[in-house]
């Protein structure tokens, strides 16, 4: 009897203690950090995820959102796109969050799409991806196609390359952008000499590199993902080759995976992006400097960090446009197309009508000192068109999305 | 072309191989179903970037790349101890329990590999060649990787010596004796608590050496482990389980199916080749290409 007396006892002082938050409560907002912390993603999210908290602490620091600070509360979606739907549901459900910053893979998002869009919630998505996608409960603050691989390959034309070889690991976003790659090339009547995907897993690309060789293509378009990156690199140096034997052009090496795989290695190799910590933009020092200084002077900023960190800020924008925090005012606040933000990259803005990004396109060099220079930006923010519905050859090859 | 794919596999089987050998010795002679072996690969990785750290800081410019050969020893005596620890704490009481052993191994799998990422970070490290090993023999417009030929050449010594070791040491005597009759062994004198912890952490050693190599062929991260642990269980289940001819061998029909089938097919496809392979020859031999005969009675 004493022992349940005393359960009683700390039972009451925890739910006394659960009120006072509930009071305190009225000058925070919650919001949802979902990404993997743990599992082979984890490599990736984690600089992301570091963004966004950066971001969160620094509005907190300026005053906070509509006069409240923001509180995160963080899952890990242990790189699983089932476990990715179960946590998403808990911050929407019983969590009851404000808006939700997360995932990375396409697999992921596309897991959460379907939850989000049946409670009505709101995710900001963070990272470059295939396209052909546009929930209304989403906001892709990544690259469209059009605003990465499409004006890379553009500029691949341009500078005289005839014979492309595609290598890709194998999952959604190499197989769909190799699709419109595809198409593009075609287009252009250019030739492909190879297509190979790697499994996610695979660490000998021995095979991958003596088909290369056989196909002697101008240039390689790598979409491989995670440690695939690191193998490949690394194997296809051992031989001595450097960009002049084979130059590649990247869409998932950005500076963190560079100095992975080591800069000596990637020298004068292609990538492209729209921001690169070398960005020179006023907003871009103080978000280097800010990021350093918080998770470490040898960390680096990538794009992904980069557009995660905007997300923050344009949520931001976006509620203080709407006067509140409900899914729907914000959604309108979005649909106006007014929602913008000075970022790193250069003024972004919402697309009322797709909810992608309007944003700059950089092609740039890795240089031996592991940091990636521009060769080539558009003059102004392009338009985001994830269903290439103004690109008559996307139009004619009648590209759909791998669900 | 046909040199260059033989020569691929040849590469391919050797790192099969080394990456296998400790688990034969740990699984295949000690029955202990060590799903934490992968770790100890990562172990030996992440003590090559560590050493290699330390020489950057300490050796002048010139002797930079001998890190690599300093390295190999580092591994295998810090895979060593590593594996003398487990085997102290928890191995050595869950010998004959094989579902028990299955899973506190594969706990410690992700305590381990928990370990390095709070250590290390969630981003993977960076390991360099070392000048030697860089670029290759160029014999006609084929290109024999140093690298590779170097880990052929790791895998053969690490072979010859265990081959020493196990048949023709007094050690090895008392090794086999052990795993073939306990209680026999126990009988003449032999201390069987001290071979077996020294068996397992052999072959932790030698799975330290094996991530030297690994680490120069990609990344160095908390998961590195987990990308060979199957094949290596598969080359030990494939050869034989307990004897160092069925692993050699059963690496060789791994390595060379999944090369050439690649070279015809894609990736994806020739992983299907292999493990439909590995099926239906564990259909007909479903103990696997030799078996070790003992005159115990089960």
């Amino acid at each position: 009897m004493k022992k349940f007396m005393g359960v009683l006892t700390i039972l009451s002082m925890v739910a006394f203690v659960g009120c006072n938050n509930e009071s305190a409560e009225s000058d925070t907002v919650k919001v949802g950090l979902l990404h993997s912390l743990t599992g082979s993603m984890a490599i990736s999210e984690q600089s992301v995820r570091d963004a966004e908290v950066l971001a969160i602490s620094e509005i907190n620091a300026n005053g906070g959102v509509l006069g409240k600070q923001i509180e995160y509360i963080e899952e890990d979606g242990a790189s699983d796109p089932s476990t990715f739907a179960t946590k998403a549901e808990k911050l929407i459900d019983s969590e009851d969050v404000a808006t939700v910053f997360g995932c990375w893979t396409s697999s992921s998002r596309k897991a959460v799409k379907s939850i989000f869009e049946d409670y009505e919630g709101l995710l900001w998505y963070p990272v470059q991806y295939e396209g052909m996608e546009a929930s209304d409960n989403i906001v892709y603050t990544g690259a469209a196609p059009n605003q990465q691989i499409v004006p890379a390959i553009e500029y691949l034309i341009e500078q005289g390359y005839e014979d492309f070889f595609l290598l890709g690991s194998d999952y959604v976003f190499p197989r769909t952008a190799n699709m419109i790659i595809n198409a593009q090339i075609e287009d252009a009547g250019l030739n492909i000499v190879g297509e190979e995907y790697a499994g996610m897993e695979q660490t000998d690309f021995a095979a991958i590199i003596a088909k290369i060789e056989a196909a002697d293509p101008d240039v390689i378009i790598n979409t491989l993902n995670g440690t695939g990156n690191v193998s490949f690199f690394k194997q296809i140096s051992e031989k001595n080759y450097t960009a002049d034997d084979y130059m590649t052009m990247s869409f998932s090496i950005a500076e963190e995976e560079v100095a992975t795989i080591g800069a000596d290695i990637l020298e004068d190799h292609m990538v492209s992006w729209n921001y690169y910590q070398t960005t020179d933009t006023v907003q871009n020092n103080d978000f280097v400097a800010a990021y350093k200084d918080m998770f470490g002077a040898n960390r680096v900023t990538s794009d992904p960090a980069e557009a995660a960190y905007d997300a923050v800020y344009l949520w931001k924008a976006a509620v203080e446009m709407a006067g509140s925090f409900e899914v729907d005012d914000v959604l309108a606040a979005i649909a106006t197309g007014k929602v913008s933000f000075d970022a790193p990259e250069g003024i972004v803005t919402i697309d009322g009508d797709t909810q992608h990004l309007a944003k700059p396109v950089r092609i740039g060099e890795v240089k031996n000192d592991g940091l990636i220079y521009e060769i080539f930006a558009t003059d102004a923010p392009v338009e985001p068109d994830p269903y290439l519905k103004n690109y008559n050859w996307a139009v004619e090859a009648g590209i759909q999305p791998i669900e | 072309m046909f040199i260059n794919t033989l020569f691929n596999g040849m590469s391919l089987t050797s790192i099969i191989l080394l990456a296998s050998l400790g688990l034969s010795i740990t699984f295949g002679l000690m029955r202990v179903i060590n799903m934490a072996h992968g770790e100890f690969l990562m172990i030996g990785a992440y003590t090559t970037y560590v050493v290699q750290m330390v020489f950057s800081k300490l050796v002048p410019e010139q002797f930079q790349s001998w890190y690599y050969i300093a390295s190999i020893p580092t591994a295998f005596v810090v895979a060593f101890l590593f594996g003398s620890l487990l085997e102290k704490v928890v191995i050595s009481r869950l010998y004959g329990r094989e579902i028990d052993s299955l899973l506190a191994t594969f706990g410690i799998s992700l305590i381990l590999q928990q370990l390095a990422r709070s250590i290390f970070g969630t981003q993977g490290v960076n390991v360099k060649a070392p000048d030697f090993l860089f670029g290759g023999i160029t014999i006609g417009n084929l290109t024999f990787s140093y690298n590779r030929l170097f880990i052929i050449f790791s895998v053969v010594m690490c072979i010859v010596i265990m081959w020493y070791i196990m048949y023709r040491s007094g050690f090895g005597k008392q090794m086999r004796a052990v795993m073939q009759n306990r209680n026999m062994a126990q009988c003449m004198g032999i201390n069987s608590r001290r071979v077996d912890n020294l068996t397992f952490a052999i072959g932790s050693g030698i799975a330290g050496i094996a991530g030297c190599s690994i680490s120069l062929l990609g990344s160095v991260d908390s998961t590195v482990g987990q990308s060979y642990i199957v094949y290596a269980f598969m080359v030990v289940v494939l050869g034989g389980v307990g004897n160092l001819k069925g692993s050699v061998i059963g690496a060789c029909i791994i390595g060379f199916a999944s090369i050439f089938a690649e070279n015809y097919t894609s990736a994806t496809i020739a992983k299907a080749i292999v493990l439909f392979i590995v099926i239906l020859f564990l259909q007909k031999r479903p103990q696997g290409l030799f078996v070790v005969r003992t005159r115990e009675l089960d």
